[in-house]
């Protein structure tokens, strides 16, 4: 098993930190990872993204030019991965802003209305959260158990009483994401 | 007990060199090597190994502290990116010429000049080449994850103490960035004053009624002895070739070969399983040391193969010695994004089968 996954955004919607506790939560379960971000000069607006590998083999290239799955989560980054996704492959995306959807018929596209929620929870912070929850639904390669160690591990100790939220974000994601196509 | 953490190439160098028994780090912050710093800073050795973690004023600093404290028979190091190690070579150069052990790891990125903070691997000859003046050559180990950023910080300062010579870690902005799975050694503790002493007979640990001064200098006016010394060094990189490292990795069957060492070789790996679905049979050759180059293998390797793609991110620096191993046997050519663009695994099967299945 191998899972290569994109997750792209805005700057400041938490789309390397959603990368890293996958990828360390992926770790902590036995897998081998690989968390590869765009550390260019992106700044708090601008575009994000990283790239996760998650597989049970050694993992050759962090530096990948198709994938599993796209997580993408403004309208550049449904631009630039939407073909970059493997016939068959997921993209899950939150229509929030969007005004061109996406269009590809070869890949089971996901929306996940991550923003809305997070807005109404009145904590726009667990944004990235419900929509990891989203995609752990649709591919469930690693389990609650070892996301919530992930988490302790991620978090520095001052913010592990936000676990509880996390996690609850988490199944906001699972219950609220829907296949489109 | 050892321990397995999720890091950064850059923080696995920093905790390695913690771990290693490492003196003293003195750095001066760049992209994308800076988290090194950063990380030393936040983990305060200082406070539990007596390691020294100095932020310099300047790179020309930095490289200085590690001439002094190399010469004391420290394990000393230091860590940058391509423009700040151009500004270390004329130090580099120093120590070679006054064998004095060092580990500096150089996080490639891409040049000539401030160029970019993207990853690069164009210091290929600046690394294995001299860099500075005159004759002499580095230790030159590539790593191509993040466990060998952390294991060859050990290694690094036994083969620079082995040989009284600086050693340079060549890396780029993947592997210094990519974060992975690394399995970290036990804690060696820092050597005491004592143990110096016997190890490093040559050091400037002070001088005892029972020996000479230790002089430790890269100039001699004298022709004659100047030259002898160099003879000296020769010798010594001769000998670094029982130190060679290499990886073979799907070579038993190829009919063509990919060269690559650091990030490049970790994406041409996906290459190589790209082409053999369609049922090219390629492996990949990869060089751990770039000095001493690993050319005896790569020579016999040649002897089975159709023709060679050499894949560096650069206008093509490795390719030379790649070609200077197989001795025209057959056909090398190279590939390689620049300027700060990484190469995908595609990209490199697109030209492998224009540059060479198609060719030969």
């Amino acid at each position: 098993m191998t899972e290569e996954i994109i997750i792209a955004g805005f700057g400041g919607q938490g789309v390397q930190s959603m990368g890293k506790i996958l990828a360390t939560s992926g770790m902590k379960q036995g897998l081998n990872v690989s968390w590869f971000p765009s550390y260019g000069p992106e700044m708090r607006g601008g575009t994000s993204n990283v790239t996760v590998i998650l597989s049970d083999e050694r993992i050759s290239s962090p530096v990948l030019n198709e994938y599993d799955t796209a997580i993408v989560l403004n309208q550049p980054s449904i631009d630039k991965f939407e073909n970059s996704i493997k016939p068959g492959g997921i993209l899950i995306y939150d229509p929030h802003g969007i005004t061109r959807h996406p269009q590809r018929n070869d890949i089971e596209i996901y929306q996940v209305e991550a923003a809305n929620k997070a807005s109404e929870a009145g904590n726009m912070r667990i944004f990235n959260m419900i929509v990891l929850g989203g995609y752990l639904k649709i591919k469930s390669i690693v389990s609650l158990d070892f996301i919530e160690e992930g988490l302790k591990e991620s978090l520095p100790e001052r913010h592990h009483h936000l676990i509880p939220a996390n996690l609850n974000a988490i199944k906001i994601g699972q219950e609220i994401i829907k296949k489109i196509n | 007990m050892s321990e397995i953490r999720l890091m950064m190439g850059n923080e696995a160098i920093a905790e390695a060199a913690i771990r290693a028994g490492c003196d003293g780090y003195f750095g001066y912050p760049i992209t994308p090597q800076s988290e090194v710093l950063e990380y030393l800073m936040a983990e305060k050795p200082y406070e539990r190994t007596g390691m020294v973690v100095l932020q310099a004023e300047s790179e020309l600093a930095a490289v200085n502290m590690l001439y002094g404290g190399g010469a004391a028979g420290k394990r000393v190091m230091t860590t940058s990116s391509s423009p700040g190690i151009s500004l270390m070579q004329e130090a580099i150069s120093y120590m070679a010429g006054a064998e004095i052990p060092c580990l500096i790891a150089n996080v490639v990125r891409g040049g000539p000049g401030l160029g970019t903070i993207q990853p690069s691997q164009s210091d290929y000859f600046q690394a294995t080449k001299g860099g500075g003046h005159g004759d002499y050559c580095l230790f030159v180990l590539a790593p191509s994850s993040v466990q060998e950023m952390a294991d060859f910080v050990k290694l690094g300062f036994e083969m620079a103490f082995k040989y009284r010579n600086p050693v340079m870690i060549l890396s780029d902005g993947v592997i210094g960035q990519v974060m992975e799975k690394v399995e970290l050694i036990d804690p060696i503790p820092r050597r005491t004053q004592e143990e110096i002493i016997k190890e490093c007979p040559w050091a400037t640990t002070g001088k005892t009624p029972d020996r000479e001064r230790n002089i430790i200098t890269s100039l001699d006016l004298d022709p004659i002895r100047q030259e002898k010394h160099v003879m000296n060094l020769k010798e010594k990189f001769e000998k670094m070739k029982e130190d060679v490292m290499w990886e073979n990795i799907q070579t038993d069957d190829a009919e063509y070969l990919i060269v690559a060492y650091g990030s490049s070789a970790r994406i041409s790996q996906k290459t190589i399983d790209l082409a053999r679905n369609e049922g090219i049979k390629v492996g990949l050759f990869r060089p751990i040391t770039l000095y001493p180059f690993p050319e005896k293998e790569l020579e016999r390797l040649s002897k089975q193969v159709k023709g060679i793609l050499s894949v560096e991110m650069s206008l093509g620096q490795l390719i030379e010695d790649v070609r200077l191993a197989v001795h025209d046997r057959v056909p090398v050519e190279h590939y390689g994004r620049v300027g700060g663009s990484v190469h995908t695994p595609f990209q490199v099967l697109e030209a492998l089968k224009e540059k060479i299945v198609n060719k030969y």
